[in-house]
């Protein structure tokens, strides 16, 4: 996954359930949302990031 | 080709397994382009333009990807995926690359019984025409064990379509996931560092090591304005390579749309009276709307927003300010878009500006 350049990333909540639902993520410069699955392309390199420590995702405002 | 050697390949493709459905690429004419013709320069690559087919790696620096009306004369095709490199990429670094990429699930691959004592061949065909003639290197590459193979072709005339044949055999380690996720990609690769191509080109189903996957590998891209262009990809069971399996648009764009699907304003000849959606406010100013996908997604798409969307109520209307994706499905996502005039518990739609646009995209 040598593509994918993301910038920015903080998740954005359901309101009904007030749990985390998507990630809102700046990906090679336009914002995307991102949901949480694993089979996503996006959702896996901002985590493959997270853990590598080069990515921090915000809480929701 | 005779008649009679068709006859023939076609009792051999019989015999693999299938005469309908042969071939397991994805829009290999590519004739689909949802994210448009192009041509599109920048420096990240990714999918830009042909679906299912990315540019993987730059060289460092920026191509221009474009669906061109470039296809070899008699073929039967009319378009071709065409990476171009504006300036030229003389001295790559070691750990420079570009290919082109495009990646199947492993679902779909079962019946190759990769991992077996029973794994079979496959035969890959393909059109290729490039600036720079030389060695290319094509690779397979199985991304659920990191496994691989690579075989050499000759570019021999510049500019020049010519088509390429090549058989793989079967891999009896490293069974392919059963699901949704990639399992193989193909990989034609344009240009490459020395940390791909120092060592010695891995022929045979190996695990993969790096300095082994593009040995051999001409700079296709050392010049401004060098350029590489596909079409015509063709993976079938079995050795033997049947003619294209030529698939209409619509067939081809709904086996795209399970990758990636964009609905925008300029797809409708009336524009803005077309709804994005009917919905109902949440509460004041936010109004929620369901969006229906054209189909079932491989997996929850990323869903991207773009431009201005234009809010009614009644006889009233405003222009959305801020936009939320509050969830996906498969096949469907819900849109929250903040406006200046509904009230709460009101029912809502939501139309199209010029130059907005909905995508989702869940490709491998």
């Amino acid at each position: 996954m040598d593509n994918i350049n993301i910038t920015s990333a903080q998740y954005v909540v359901d309101l009904i359930s007030g749990g985390n639902s998507m990630v809102k993520a700046t990906i090679d410069g336009t914002e995307m949302f991102v949901p949480l699955d694993p089979a996503n392309r996006h959702y896996a390199e901002i985590m493959r990031q997270v853990e590598a420590g080069e990515l921090v995702i915000a809480e929701a405002e | 080709m005779s008649k009679a050697r068709e006859l023939a390949n076609l009792g051999n493709a019989y015999s693999d397994g299938a005469l309908s459905n042969r071939n397991l690429i994805i829009n290999g004419a590519m004739q689909v382009a949802q994210r448009g013709a192009g041509p599109f320069t920048n420096a990240s690559g990714g999918y830009q333009t042909v679906d299912r087919f990315q540019l993987s790696g730059t060289m460092g620096g920026s191509f221009t990807l474009e669906q061109a009306s470039d296809a070899p004369s008699g073929s039967g095709f009319s378009k071709s995926f065409k990476a171009l490199a504006p300036t030229g990429f003389s001295s790559p670094t070691s750990s420079a690359s570009a290919k082109i990429i495009t990646s199947l699930e492993g679902q779909n691959l079962q019946q190759l019984l990769k991992g077996t004592a029973d794994a079979v061949s496959v035969t890959f065909s393909f059109w290729v025409k490039a600036v720079v003639t030389g060695t290319y290197i094509f690779e397979v590459y199985d991304d659920d064990n990191n496994r691989t193979i690579s075989t050499a072709y000759s570019i021999s005339a510049s500019n020049t379509w010519e088509k390429k044949i090549i058989t793989i055999s079967g891999d009896t380690s490293g069974v392919l996931d059963n699901t949704n996720g990639s399992s193989l990609s193909i990989v034609w690769w344009i240009g490459a560092g020395s940390n791909f191509t120092s060592g010695t080109l891995n022929t045979s189903w190996n695990a993969t090591v790096t300095a082994n996957r593009a040995a051999g590998q001409v700079n296709g891209v050392a010049s401004n304005n060098d350029a590489f262009y596909l079409t015509g990809v063709q993976l079938e069971v079995g050795d033997t390579a049947t003619p294209f399996e030529h698939r209409s648009y619509g067939q081809e764009l709904a086996r795209c749309q399970r990758y990636y699907q964009v609905q925008r304003y300029s797809d409708y000849d009336d524009n803005e009276i077309v709804a994005t959606g009917v919905g109902w406010s949440s509460g004041l100013v936010f109004c929620h709307f369901k969006y229906p996908a054209g189909a079932t997604m491989r997996a929850r798409p990323t869903c991207t927003l773009s431009g201005d969307f234009l809010v009614l109520e009644g006889g009233t209307s405003s222009d959305s300010t801020e936009n939320t994706v509050q969830g996906v499905s498969y096949s469907s996502a819900e849109i929250r878009f903040k406006n200046s005039i509904v009230a709460l518990n009101s029912a809502c739609w939501v139309r199209y500006k010029s130059g907005s646009s909905i995508t989702l995209d869940a490709e491998l």
